[in-house]
């Protein structure tokens, strides 16, 4: 049975945590994230887990701290933001590289600078290439949901990567919602404990983890780490599959939001996508075609699927919060772009890059987004492919 | 928007426990079987420094997830505000604010740039003073809030309040009777139209 | 299980055959790597002058001296880079460096 509750979106992480009882937590605080080593803090003090809990000096010492742990065979969580994250860089290309499962619940924060500390994508879309699987949440529910999942997806000996578990930053991690909550044993039964193949404590045989690989052999553990990546996908929707059979909410890569006959239609990530679904009701009730693609799963990037569920559509509009300084459009857009490169009659296509350092977005703008998209079906003419939305501008703006 | 949901704004500054009483509201909420959302917005966290924080409370699941524009009610927990912030921008003419003050809420009426709706007061700092010993104005705000805006069932609100601070006073009962003082206090109290 | 053996990871190895993360399920692999075909100069051990004192064994960087029942022999050439320390170190002038003539 469910548990009826109202959390944050922090709290809701640290609650999952709790139910899994990791074996460490590498700890530093940084906004909006800090409430979740807080909370488990708290729940080491009452003694209600196990965990190793590690208060260290730094991101960049959290994340080694990780390495190590996850190193020796231990089930070893952090969470960051922002420039935590950053300051994480170099080593989290090392959890992956030493094909670690690491989870790191990352409550997403724009990168400084300038020195913000609101919500946008930029920080965990800065670490897109560094190998780590990235599932997003639009809401409280979902943020503790794939956490759940997450062990089993990263853990899996086909994958063997670490994951982020993203949520928007303040938007969801200092929200209260409901949520429904799943029993201890439940849960615990659910994610299952951690058995590695290998592991530097606690084996027979000895290990070395992260030696120096020469030149003749850093390609071939590069393309081990591409491919396992790419069996992601498959252990993903196992895992969702047997969470919906066992808690009964479904998750995908993607989750489409009337999508069945939709002619025009957004791909964002996160939060914004209830508001979009609003937006869209309203659209609907005044017979507009309007659809949703809300991603869940970045990495990998379920790019056959993506362009599938756009190549009926007529046009889309992507929507980054993150700016990727390519002059030419954000990351989503160039992933979901290159998606649909090979359907025989691809939707026209925009970027609008919106929602950056806590600009907020409401139903009224999404729906001057979707107003646009209507325009660019009507006229055939796609007009400017990389729009910033929500700015203020002493011109007229395309949004 | 449908009247299914109801959407306030809290107008507050840093310290004063405006964020507290979204969230204690958006507790009593969903102890009474609403979808409830509370959340503030974050600017400087300093003591002192404005703050807004918002409340969604529904029949149905909401999922919008954005600041709150065109809010149904506004409570001020701090009167200096006024002054300062527009706090009844985009608010409904159909729904009302509630103002932390001592005065006669026709006196602060000119203050709210043309505001038609209804204007509340209620002495926060003299309640919480006499049942709590020092300045607490969140508690008789939420309890106001409720009394005008019905949100939710006044008796209902107060058994919940009960459960709640039990459980969160747990260590500290003798700070409860003087809070629920508070609520019952304020809901008297609370004057206006 | 995946126990792959050092020595069966070959620069013709294909991606497959290989470990994740280049892992390495066993101890002491670098003995598999030859690298006394780096070296430009060759230490010659004299046995005569040798009086067994053993502080060059220690000093080896590659662990290229061999030491059996408190005794030193010659030493490891698979290994020893001809880094000339055991030359520094030796206190009787019973090892001297000569440059080294691969075959």
């Amino acid at each position: 049975m469910s548990i009826r509750e109202r959390l944050s979106g922090n709290e809701a992480i640290a609650y999952a945590m709790r139910q899994i009882d990791p074996d460490v937590f590498a700890a530093f605080p940084i906004t909006p994230s800090t409430e979740i080593p807080q909370y488990f803090a708290q729940y080491v003090a009452d003694g209600k887990v196990s965990t190793e809990y590690v208060t260290v000096e730094s991101e960049h010492s959290s994340m080694s701290t990780c390495i190590g742990a996850a190193a020796a065979g231990a089930r070893a969580v952090t969470a960051t933001s922002s420039a935590g994250l950053a300051f994480m860089y170099e080593v989290l290309y090392v959890a992956a590289s030493s094909r670690l499962p690491i989870t790191l619940a990352c409550v997403n924060r724009t990168l400084t600078g300038p020195i913000n500390i609101n919500n946008d994508h930029s920080d965990s879309m800065g670490a897109r290439d560094a190998g780590w699987l990235q599932i997003y949440a639009e809401n409280n529910q979902e943020a503790y949901d794939n956490y759940l999942q997450a062990m089993r997806i990263s853990e899996h000996p086909s994958v063997r990567l670490p994951i982020m578990i993203c949520q928007d930053g303040f938007i969801t991690s200092h929200a209260v919602e409901n949520i429904l909550l799943e029993e201890d044993a439940a849960v615990k039964k659910f994610v299952g404990e951690y058995h590695p193949e290998h592991a530097l404590v606690g084996r027979d045989h000895p290990l070395a983890v992260g030696p120096y690989d020469s030149c003749p052999y850093c390609m071939e553990h590069k393309v081990m780490q591409a491919e396992a990546m790419k069996n992601a996908k498959k252990v993903i929707l196992d895992v969702a599959a047997d969470f919906e059979r066992t808690f009964g909410r479904k998750y995908g890569f993607f989750e489409e939001y009337r999508m069945e006959d939709a002619e025009v239609a957004l791909v964002l990530i996160g939060s914004t996508a209830g508001t979009a679904k609003a937006c869209i009701e309203k659209l609907r009730a005044q017979g507009v075609k309007a659809g949703l693609v809300k991603v869940r799963v970045f990495r990998p990037f379920p790019m056959d699927e993506i362009a599938q569920a756009l190549k009926n559509v007529k046009a889309v509009a992507v929507m980054d919060k993150s700016e990727g300084y390519s002059g030419c459009g954000g990351p989503l857009f160039a992933e979901t772009r290159s998606a649909c490169y090979d359907l025989p009659d691809p939707p026209k296509m925009i970027d609008v890059v919106y929602g950056l350092a806590g600009r907020d977005c409401a139903v009224e703008d999404i729906e001057k987004v979707y107003r646009h998209l209507l325009k660019i079906v009507e006229t055939g003419e796609t007009g400017p492919r990389y729009i910033h939305f929500g700015q203020r501008s002493n011109q007229e703006e395309v949004l | 928007m449908s009247k299914t949901m109801t959407e306030i704004r809290w107008h507050g500054r840093g310290g004063q426990g405006a964020k507290t009483a979204c969230l204690l509201l958006a507790d009593a909420a969903f102890a009474s079987g609403k979808y409830v959302q509370g959340f503030p917005e974050y600017g400087p966290e300093r003591m002192g420094a404005p703050i807004t924080a918002y409340n969604r409370i529904s029949d149905v699941p909401c999922t919008i997830h954005s600041n709150i524009y065109d809010p149904d009610y506004v409570v001020v927990v701090d009167e200096s505000l006024l002054h300062t912030v527009d706090v009844t921008a985009g608010l409904n003419p159909e729904g009302a604010i509630v103002i932390n003050s001592a005065r006669d809420p026709e006196e602060l009426r000119p203050l709210l740039r043309g505001y038609a709706g209804g204007v509340y007061t209620i002495d926060a700092r003299r309640i919480s003073e006499e049942h709590l010993g020092r300045y607490f104005p969140n508690t008789p705000m939420l309890s106001a809030i409720v009394q005008v805006s019905r949100v939710l069932e006044p008796g209902r609100f107060i058994a919940d309040m009960e459960a709640s601070f039990r459980h969160k006073f747990a260590t500290k009962p003798q700070v409860i009777q003087g809070n629920m003082n508070c609520l019952i206090q304020s809901m008297k109290e609370v004057r206006g139209a | 299980m995946s126990f792959i053996k050092a020595e069966s990871i070959t620069e013709q190895s294909p991606w497959q055959e290989m470990t994740p993360g280049g892992e390495i399920y066993e101890g002491g692999t670098s003995r598999l790597t030859k690298t006394g075909e780096w070296r430009s100069n060759r230490p010659v051990w004299d046995p005569v002058k040798c009086r067994q004192c053993l502080l060059c064994a220690p000093f080896c960087p590659d662990s290229s001296i061999p030491v059996k029942d408190g005794k030193r022999a010659d030493f490891d050439f698979d290994h020893c880079k001809g880094c000339g320390i055991c030359w520094k170190v030796c206190p009787f002038q019973a090892i001297r460096m000569e440059q080294e003539v691969h075959q």
